[in-house]
């Protein structure tokens, strides 16, 4: 099955990243493939590289990042809420004049028709967060 | 890119206090560009979306309510409020904003957006849908 994934809740407060997380290694490893994931709200939160959690716990962003790497996993954070809460790429960084980016490895930046399109084209579109 | 989905956006939140009818309606908003069949859905609390005379003047939040009148010249034409959320939060029909589409078919006639439904249609509503967000 062709499966699209919405995240909309950054990581830590929240447990809806590592849900999706888990929920598509169980997928991938079941034979599925992951269409698009779409991080909206706060989960834009999840793409950027400059997270330091403590070293005995998980490191979210960066287990997206490897997984992506290694399942060519389309990470798109949407532009909008990017903007809102701080999440840049070096395209964004000069469009809007900032003085660096954060965007993690394996993520990229894009707009809200990227969510429909997932919607549109996946079989099933799955929502992680409130 | 042929295919059309029915797709719902379920609003379950008061207009201010969190970000998420805003960037809900943001969208809905790019959504219609796709040309799917869509509508929205407003219970429990975010039947306050609709809700006329809203005023953010003293909470320094931006009052996006104007947007929902915009939703007809987007095609967004089905708003399907629960009659009993409207009930349990004292609310009428009349308290919310009178929205208005204008159908090209019947010689541009406006027409009504808002829908009131029973929880119970909106259940058989929901069960249609091929995607559903839910903000």
């Amino acid at each position: 099955m062709k499966l699209a994934v919405m995240v909309n809740e950054g990581p830590y407060t929240h447990q809806a990243s590592d849900t999706a997380y888990s929920f598509i290694r169980a997928a991938l490893d079941a034979g599925h493939e992951i269409f698009r994931v779409f991080f909206y709200h706060d989960g834009v939160h999840n793409g950027t590289r400059l997270t330091t959690p403590p070293q005995d716990d998980r490191h979210i962003v960066n287990r997206w990042s490897e997984l992506s790497e290694a399942h060519d996993l389309d990470l798109v954070v949407c532009v909008a809420a990017a903007q809102r809460r701080g999440i840049v790429d070096p395209d964004e960084a000069k469009r809007n004049g900032k003085d660096s980016d954060n965007i993690a490895p394996g993520f990229r930046i894009s707009g809200l028709g990227q969510l429909i399109e997932a919607g549109v084209q996946a079989d099933r579109l799955l929502v992680f967060g409130d | 890119m042929s295919e059309t989905k029915k797709f719902m956006y379920i609003n379950r939140r008061p207009p201010y206090g969190t970000v998420y009818p805003l960037e809900g309606l943001e969208v809905v908003l790019i959504g219609a560009a796709f040309e799917q069949e869509v509508c929205m859905a407003f219970i429990s609390d975010g039947v306050f979306q609709l809700k006329q005379g809203q005023d953010t003047t003293d909470t320094g939040m931006k009052n996006f309510s104007p947007t929902y009148r915009a939703l007809g010249d987007y095609e967004v034409t089905r708003l399907y409020v629960e009659r009993e959320s409207l009930e349990e939060r004292g609310l009428t029909e009349a308290d919310l904003m009178p929205l208005t589409w204008e159908d090209e078919d019947d010689d541009w006639a406006e027409k009504p957006s808002i829908q009131i439904v029973s929880r119970t249609q909106l259940s058989d509503l929901l069960e249609e849908q091929d995607v559903v967000f839910n903000f």
